[in-house]
């Protein structure tokens, strides 16, 4: 259904300049159907650079993107269409807004994709539903609403399209730890009743333990580690040489584990750990 | 894309063009236009494209680059070489055409005079950077402050403007990507569509503009700026020997010119 693969993905800014840089060095991954993945790196690690390939946004100096078994860049139809279905909610996407209401900004992605009134009206309401953007805010300006309303209805102008799969760029970033935590849970939610496929892009390792299946590490361009969260987060000295950090909660854990508290491997969140805490008190080891 | 506008861009380096003072340069860049239109005969217009293609040379810029700069004003060129090469009088080409020999050389001089009229001021941009430039600008115009001119502010407003466009510029890029990705199509429909389609990315440029330069504002004040009136700079410009080299140089260089102006050359 919607299964993205990159083949020896490279991209050079500016290149013939002196300004040339490569920010994306060959990097090939399959992101099949319905998986929740993150990409993880440190800032200017090609993040960035590597998602506006997947709905052909950027088009790569060498290798391929494929949506489905097909290339996406093999005419500039292809490359149009695809854009309904890889929704890519670029960084802070609070700064594309500019339509006079919410509703209308929500609804300017199934506009431009010549849908039906009705259709479109059906897929704000449910876009809005999916982010918590309630609907008296609907005839409101978006310019004068609060930044972390400013944030959910600029991703329920994404999902108004009803992408299957849906990338987004740092969608906590700069918001307070209550506007960060629903962000997440309307993702996971989106992806719980939709099937789509998510790939969030993210350096916070705590959102990133919470949510994701998969983990994609990049560094300098390239991918250094790519697993699930046990196996990347057990690599917790390549990932401080490449300037990240292992999860809060799995710090505490390695803290205790070194003074004798018999704490199991594989805690990444706090829940867990309380849990895993809360066992030992009892006297008993999961 | 937008980011291909070279416009005003400066190519660092360290090159004997890139060291000398800005003042050196702007004035320079003064006698260069001044002796290029000078220029009356082949001879005249060779000599400024030899000193054009040396001071390149000197620099270390591409030619590509200067023809990217060059790019944009093909359409006048072309426009000015078209309008030359019919209204001038003289002996037609062929008998009966309204084309001359005379149109065609006037066509091609003043094509070279556009061209090395663009190159000599890139020139300029591609080896001074923004700030060295208002720097040197506000101490040349210095004298105009007991006019009363605004020489300060002015500079001042200048180098903000040449601060931002790097910033508005990848903005833009950025809004659009970000349009693009929810379906905006800029580049079919008819005129009307397309003029429409840009809404989308004026109005969040002009919102992130307008709150971008009330925190500039903040930002200054709370460093307590307030005007030109006894600051000092972080780098003092100093007159080099190397800049009073140039500047005989250039002056060498027009009085050459005026030479063979002259002898209409
Ligand atoms: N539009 C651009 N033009 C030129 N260079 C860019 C552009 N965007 C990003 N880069 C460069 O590419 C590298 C990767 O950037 P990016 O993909 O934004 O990284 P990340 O999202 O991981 O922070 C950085 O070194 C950055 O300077
Ligand atoms: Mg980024």
């Amino acid at each position: 259904m919607a299964e993205i693969i990159t083949e020896n993905l490279c991209h050079t800014y500016s290149a013939g300049t002196p300004f040339e840089q490569t920010a994306v060095r060959d990097v090939s991954l399959r992101i099949p159907q319905g998986q929740f993945a993150a990409v993880i790196g440190h800032t200017g690690s090609g993040k960035s650079t590597f998602i506006q390939h997947l709905n052909a946004l950027l088009q790569p100096t060498s290798g391929r993107v494929l949506l489905d078994g097909q290339d996406i860049n093999r005419d500039k139809y292809a490359r149009r269409d695809v854009k309904w279905k890889v929704g890519l909610v670029f960084q802070y996407p609070e700064y594309q807004l500019f339509e006079e209401t919410v509703y209308r900004d929500i609804a300017f992605g199934p506009t431009n994709m010549r849908l039906g009134k009705e259709e479109i009206d059906e897929r704000v309401r449910e876009a809005a539903a999916f982010t918590g953007v309630e609907e008296a805010l609907f005839d409101r300006s978006p310019l004068e609403l609060s930044g972390g309303q400013k944030r959910r209805i600029a991703i329920a102008g994404v999902i108004a399209m009803r992408p299957e799969v849906l990338i987004l760029d740092e969608p906590t970033a700069g918001l307070d730890p209550a506007g960060c935590a629903q962000i997440l849970d309307n993702i996971r939610n989106y992806r719980e009743k939709t099937g789509a496929t998510v790939l969030i892009v993210s350096h916070s390792m705590d959102d990133v333990a919470r949510i994701a299946g998969r983990i994609i590490v990049f560094d300098k361009g390239r991918v250094a580690m790519d697993g699930t969260p046990e196996e990347v987060f057990s690599r917790a000295r390549e990932l401080s040489l490449i300037g990240l950090s292992i999860p809060k909660a799995a710090q505490l854990a390695c803290a205790l584990r070194d003074r004798n508290i018999p704490l199991p491997e594989g805690i990444f969140t706090h829940e867990r750990l309380l849990e895993a805490l809360l066992a030992v008190r009892e006297g008993r080891t999961c | 894309m937008l980011k291909d506008i070279t416009l005003g861009q400066y190519f660092p380096g360290n090159t004997v063009v890139h060291r000398l003072d800005p003042r050196t340069k702007i004035l320079l860049v003064v006698v260069y236009i001044v002796a290029l239109f000078q220029a009356r005969g082949w001879v005249g217009y060779g000599l400024v494209t030899l000193v054009t293609l040396l001071c390149t040379a000197l620099s270390k810029i591409k030619l590509r680059s200067m023809f990217k700069g060059v790019k944009p004003m093909l359409f006048i060129i072309a426009l000015t070489a078209l309008l030359n090469i019919f209204y001038t009088a003289g002996t037609p080409v062929r008998p009966g055409w309204i084309i001359t020999w005379e149109g065609i050389a006037r066509a091609v001089q003043m094509m070279l005079r556009i061209v090395l009229l663009i190159s000599g001021t890139f020139l300029l941009t591609y080896t001074t950077s923004p700030i060295a430039l208002t720097d040197g600008l506000e101490l040349l115009l210095n004298p105009l402050k007991k006019l009363r001119a605004p020489v300060h502010e002015m500079t001042m407003m200048m180098s903000m403007a040449l601060r931002f466009i790097p910033t508005l510029i990848s903005e833009t890029d950025k809004i659009m990507s970000a349009q693009k990705a929810r379906g905006a199509d800029f580049e079919t429909g008819s005129l009307t569509r397309r003029a429409k389609a840009l809404l989308p990315i004026l109005v969040p440029l002009f919102v992130s503009a307008f709150k971008r330069a009330d925190e500039l504002a903040v930002a200054m004040e709370s460093r307590c700026y307030h005007g030109g009136e006894g600051r000092t700079r972080m780098k003092q410009l100093r007159l080099e020997r190397r800049d009073l080299i140039a500047l005989i140089l250039g002056g060498l260089f027009l009085a050459g010119m005026f030479v063979l102006k002259g002898f209409g050359l």
